[in-house]
């Protein structure tokens, strides 16, 4: 029988696959995103699995709010990308060393 | 038993994409892999019964964020670029990332984590998963649904200002709205009568 621990395993597998896409892709933003929105479903994952197997609907609640930020997340961040591709002609991070002292 | 098998493969499918995503060449298979990963995503969340979260991950992640991100990357008109640092990455990255698998799954194990405890209810067939998650939002969590909502506009705001390209007035290349010069229009500008003979 499939219980609580299966998804929390899911959970933690696919958390640290996204991490490490983080180590990996360090030099696009756009898939840095892309990891990021994989790290937050792996985190709702673990939510919908606790709200389920303790019978508890305010985890679906919490599910929800970070559903809501994270869209927020993505589209500020979408849009920071292209201003910075139409000011510099490149995502690469290794470029974007102005604020370095 | 059949909801072993479909926890498995929507699991192993669920996997994959999410390495796909991450050792993809082009970035648009990335973005791809990743439709794929809310999807069967979506599938797991069925199974635990979370409806209502289900449909809206589809219809807000698939429908709206990843049409954006693909949208933003046929924008760009990137070149695939070589992914200098993979490889010397790899190790650290791997070893990063099985450390934090490792922990998380021990701190699993029977002897800590008793997972017996929380047995899935058996809920009633006639159980409305959204009627209850609504009636939850609008009562207990009213004023967090409602600074969502603010968080959501400040989005919208910052998204709009970012990408806003302000062009000087001698460029005519943006079609702008001047609101002083649209009041201040008077017929004679705009209407032209034309004398003609009738046929």
């Amino acid at each position: 029988m499939i219980n609580l621990t299966h998804y929390l395993i899911v959970s933690a597998l696919l958390f640290a696959i996204s991490v490490a896409g983080i180590f990996l892709n360090r030099k696009n933003i756009l898939i840095l995103l892309m990891c990021i929105e994989l790290l937050l479903l792996s985190v709702n994952l673990n939510f919908v699995a606790f709200s389920h197997f303790m019978n508890n609907l305010d985890g679906q609640v919490f599910v929800f709010f970070i559903l809501t930020v994270a869209a927020a997340e993505s589209a500020i961040g979408l849009a920071i990308l292209v201003t910075i591709f139409r000011n510099r002609r490149s995502i690469n991070v290794e470029d974007l060393h102005s604020l370095k002292g | 038993m059949f909801e072993q098998i479909l926890f498995y493969w929507f699991t192993a499918v669920l996997l994959l994409a999410a390495i796909g995503v991450v050792v993809a060449r082009n970035p648009v298979y990335s973005a791809l892999s990743l439709i794929l990963a809310f999807f069967t995503m979506t599938a797991l969340w069925l199974l635990m019964e979370a409806e209502f979260l289900a449909i809206a991950l589809i219809l807000v992640y698939v429908g709206a964020v990843m049409v954006l991100f693909l949208f933003v990357i046929m924008m760009l008109d990137l070149k695939i670029v070589e992914r200098e640092g993979f490889i010397r990455y790899l190790p650290i990255g791997l070893g990063v990332a099985g450390m934090v698998a490792l922990e998380m799954i021990m701190v699993l194990q029977r002897s800590n984590f008793d997972s017996e405890r929380y047995v899935a209810p058996d809920i009633p067939a006639d159980f409305n998963n959204a009627e209850a998650l609504g009636e939850l939002l609008y009562t207990h969590y009213l004023y967090p649904f409602e600074i969502a909502a603010v968080v959501l506009l400040v989005a919208v705001i910052a998204a709009i200002l970012l990408t806003l390209r302000k062009r000087d007035a001698a460029d005519q290349a943006a079609k702008t709205q001047d609101i002083d010069q649209q009041v201040r229009v008077k017929r004679e500008d705009r209407v032209r009568l034309v004398k003609m003979k009738s046929e």
